[in-house]
């Protein structure tokens, strides 16, 4: 039905222009104004398209860097321990040739950002639209040409003395490691050429070649590697979960109880306090361990109230030179979760 | 057991976020050279383990005297007063469901903000994923937004693509004509971490960043129309989230013309859950689930793609040539035997109903076969009606299990005529480090003991 409304609508459109066919749906929708399309339409295309003017230099770069990227992505943008590292992987060779050679080498582990990106636009967009992780947006133009500058100095693409700016953008373009790594000649993309399938399977029925060469199975001692597998699957059932606490092939309990973690209040509040952006219970993330820090107050008799007041009035120096700002959560909350802090942080 | 409590004892990594460096290195090297045992071997350990009696657990057990006492004595609820109406105003599944739940798998991601929790889908019937079961997939966290200040603009990358720019409140969006369609929507990089070889015990991990709803809305076609776009010029178009991530990618204008593309607001009769884009979304049949741009904002059309972040740094295929396939979107052709599955265990010989999922992004499903013999025999399975374009289907086949080593496994063949490929076909020619569009057949290893377990063949 709506089809053939709108198929309505078009012959309208056809006939009778725009002014018509705001009838075919009478009272929907407005004209937006410029300014609202202005602070909307931040998208940048490889071409450049919605590129705003501005630069920022490589040295810049690295301060704005080290205050706002480094405690995730590390100093030199090689760090692993939040997200995927950004920089390493690439050559002079690669700069010249526009392909990373190490993508050919099975044994190189993992991949970084500069060794995928094939736009320069994207590395920008990305950071403009969805960085720093914790607070998007809070980049001004000028900070986002700088941070993007030095992470491809990092990189070893752009000179130290460079000037990322709209004029630059396609200079830098001509430099990055893998822009000519990329191919859209596959079938999987429906707004491309009309493909095959890559890969087609076999359609045998009976006798068929069987791969009975190698097989890969989880080893024994992963067998309880995602939890016990009992208390992941229904209780009743044509099968059962497999109790991956105890061997394989030991005998299933008779009636496994439902198993419903119940963790600790406090738990459920750094999640909905978005601590847990920053801060982990066991490991050092952008701030420290919450066990690391229930270990430094143990036994303190004021402590409870003291992490009380930090939480909410945020602090620096007692974990390091990375700030905590202060925190809007309610009074009710940090207290609740400075008391698990200072009983020791149990998951 | 000397086993290194922070070795969780996966073979392969996070699809995107690696943890540490020697331990990717490991993982690699393990990849390359071990865990891989003689089929026939993985048939004798089967075989050992099953020293054990076949009396693994009785359902239904004979009665020692008289009968048995959940029939002979009654129960609280046939002789008390039940609860009344409305006890919760939204019900909750039984208190004995509460080992029902999507979950993340330890290890994948260091952040729970960008991460996935997998859909329980072996505990799940029929095609309809429940809302609150659904995967989850979020780049930078989710968020509750008041539906009553959320906007869609639609504008042009030049002013000249469309007669104007527009933009419209929930209110007017749910004014509209709607449609109602069940579809699947599936991550790019389901299955991905069993690329190089296992690495996961259960079809919830291997298949579970997977999901059908019947959802609702109006086609992106309708308010292209009222905006007037050049659908000459304008060939691509550009959705973008609302969220920190502010989510964007690239939907080729074919799509949207076929009417298949819709801004929805409905999932399975009620609104959509945050987790899932509360109050709006792309719905982007057949499509890679990352296109399906949660809490939308915006719709841009274009003359040319966009390169965003999630199609040019996250979302290419690695191929063995170095070169990485940019812009894959379609989900090929794929199924996952759900029971018997990965993890759990058949309690006693016997009749079992072999069921499963099969999908494609292609269209509908033709054709699902089965094999209990690692791939030798295949039986074709039934297919439950409807059989819906770009939607799960549910498939069974009778079994009798007769106690012995099993290799259970599912090919879907589509309307195009695509057949669902094996691991040894998809990485001869896309290799092992794609991470997306692992479509290949799945292996499950029935053991003498009743357990399953996640194998490949190759």
């Amino acid at each position: 039905m709506s089809s053939c409304r709108s198929l309505v609508a078009a012959a309208l459109f056809a006939a009778a222009g725009a002014a018509l066919a705001q009838t075919a749906y009478p009272g929907i929708g407005r004209a937006a104004t410029a300014p609202e399309v202005a602070a909307w339409d931040i998208d940048v295309r490889p071409d450049f398209k919605g590129l705003p003017k501005g630069k920022g230099s490589v040295s810049q770069g690295q301060d704005v860097w080290e205050a706002k990227c480094a405690s995730c992505h590390g100093i030199f943008g090689e760090s692993n321990s939040t997200f995927s590292p950004l920089v390493g992987g690439t050559t002079k060779d690669d700069v010249k040739t526009g392909r990373v050679a190490r993508l050919t080498d099975p044994a190189y582990p993992g991949r970084t950002t500069l060794m995928k990106a094939s736009t320069v636009s994207t590395l920008w967009d990305y950071i403009n639209r969805a960085m720093p992780w914790t607070a998007p947006k809070s980049l001004s133009t000028d900070e986002v040409y700088a941070v993007t500058a030095f992470l491809l100095n990092l990189g070893g693409v752009l000179p130290d003395d460079f000037v990322l700016s709209d004029a630059t953008m396609a200079q830098a373009q001509s430099l990055l490691p893998n822009r000519n790594g990329m191919t859209t000649d596959h079938a999987m993309w429906p707004g491309g050429k009309p493909r095959k399938p890559d890969v087609q399977g076999s359609a045998c029925m009976k006798d068929c070649p069987v791969d009975a060469g190698h097989a890969s199975l989880l080893p024994d001692h992963a067998r309880n590697a995602h939890g016990n597998l009992a208390e992941q699957n229904r209780l009743v059932g044509a099968q059962h979960g497999a109790d991956t606490t105890r061997p394989a092939g030991a005998a299933v309990a008779a009636a496994a109880q439902p198993q419903k973690p119940e963790p600790p209040a406090a738990l459920a509040l750094l999640n909905k306090n978005g601590c847990n952006a920053c801060h982990t219970v066991d490991a050092k993330l952008v701030g420290p361990a919450f066990r690391d820090i229930a270990k430094k107050y143990n036994g303190q008799a004021d402590a409870a109230s003291y992490l009380g007041g930090k939480i909410r009035a945020g602090g620096s120096g007692v974990w390091g030179a990375i700030p905590m700002p202060a925190q809007a959560l309610s009074e009710a909350d940090a207290r609740a979760i400075a008391q698990w802090l200072a009983e020791g942080a149990k998951k | 057991m000397d086993r290194n409590p922070s070795d969780p004892g996966r073979l392969q990594r996070a699809p995107e976020s690696f943890v540490d460096r020697d331990g990717v290195r490991t993982v690699f090297a393990q990849a390359r050279h071990g865990r891989r045992d003689f089929i026939r071997s993985a048939f004798a350990a089967a075989a050992a383990g099953a020293a054990a009696p076949l009396a693994l657990g009785q359902s239904n057990p004979v009665p020692a005297a008289g009968g048995d006492p959940n029939i002979l004595e009654l129960p609280e609820h046939s002789k008390g007063l039940g609860q009344p109406v409305a006890t919760d105003g939204y019900g909750k599944p039984s208190k004995f469901e509460a080992n029902v739940q999507r979950r993340p798998s330890p290890g994948l991601t260091q952040t729970s903000q960008s991460s996935v929790s997998f859909a329980p889908l072996q505990s799940l019937f029929g095609i309809v994923t429940p809302a609150g079961l659904h995967f989850e997939r979020h780049h930078q966290g989710w968020w509750d937004i008041d539906p009553s200040k959320h906007r869609l603009m639609l504008n042009g990358s030049d002013p000249s693509l469309l007669k104007r720019p527009m933009v419209f409140a929930m209110d007017e969006l749910m004014r509209l004509p709607s449609v109602s369609r069940f579809h699947f929507i599936e991550c790019g990089a389901n299955t991905g971490m069993e690329w190089g070889n296992v690495a996961v015990p259960t079809v919830q991990y291997t298949h579970g960043m997977l999901s059908c709803s019947e959802f609702t809305g109006v086609p992106l076609r309708v308010l292209f129309d009222l905006a007037g776009v050049d659908y000459k010029r304008a060939r691509y178009v550009l959705a973008e989230g609302a969220d920190g991530s502010s989510m964007t990618r690239t939907i080729p204008m074919e799509l949207v013309e076929s009417g298949e593309v819709l801004v929805a607001y409905g999932q399975n009769g009620e609104m959509l859950r945050p987790e899932n884009g509360y109050p709006l979304r792309l719905v982007v049949p057949g499509v890679q689930g990352v296109s399906w741009v949660k809490y939308l904002r915006r719709i841009e059309v274009g003359d040319k793609p966009y390169g965003t972040k999630d199609e040019t740094i996250h979302y290419v295929d690695l191929l063995p040539s170095g070169l990485h396939r940019q812009y894959s979107s379609t989900q090929e052709v794929k199924s996952v035997v759900t029971t018997p599955s990965g993890g759990q265990v058949l309690l006693d010989k016997g009749f079992y109903n072999i069921s499963g999922l099969a999908w494609s992004g292609r269209g509908r499903i033709r054709k699902v076969d089965v094999s209990v013999d690692g791939g030798r025999t295949w039986r074709a399975a039934r297919l439950e009606g409807p059989v819906m374009a770009k939607c799960l289907t549910r498939f069974n086949i009778d079994w009798v299990w007769d106690g012995k080593p099993a290799i259970v496994q599912s090919r879907a063949t589509d309307e195009s005529g695509h057949v669902q490929p094996t691991y040894r076909q998809n990485r001869s020619v896309r290799g092992t480090r794609s991470i997306y569009h692992n479509n290949s057949i799945q292996s499950w290893l029935v053991q003498e003991s009743g357990e399953v377990k996640n194998v490949q063949l190759s």
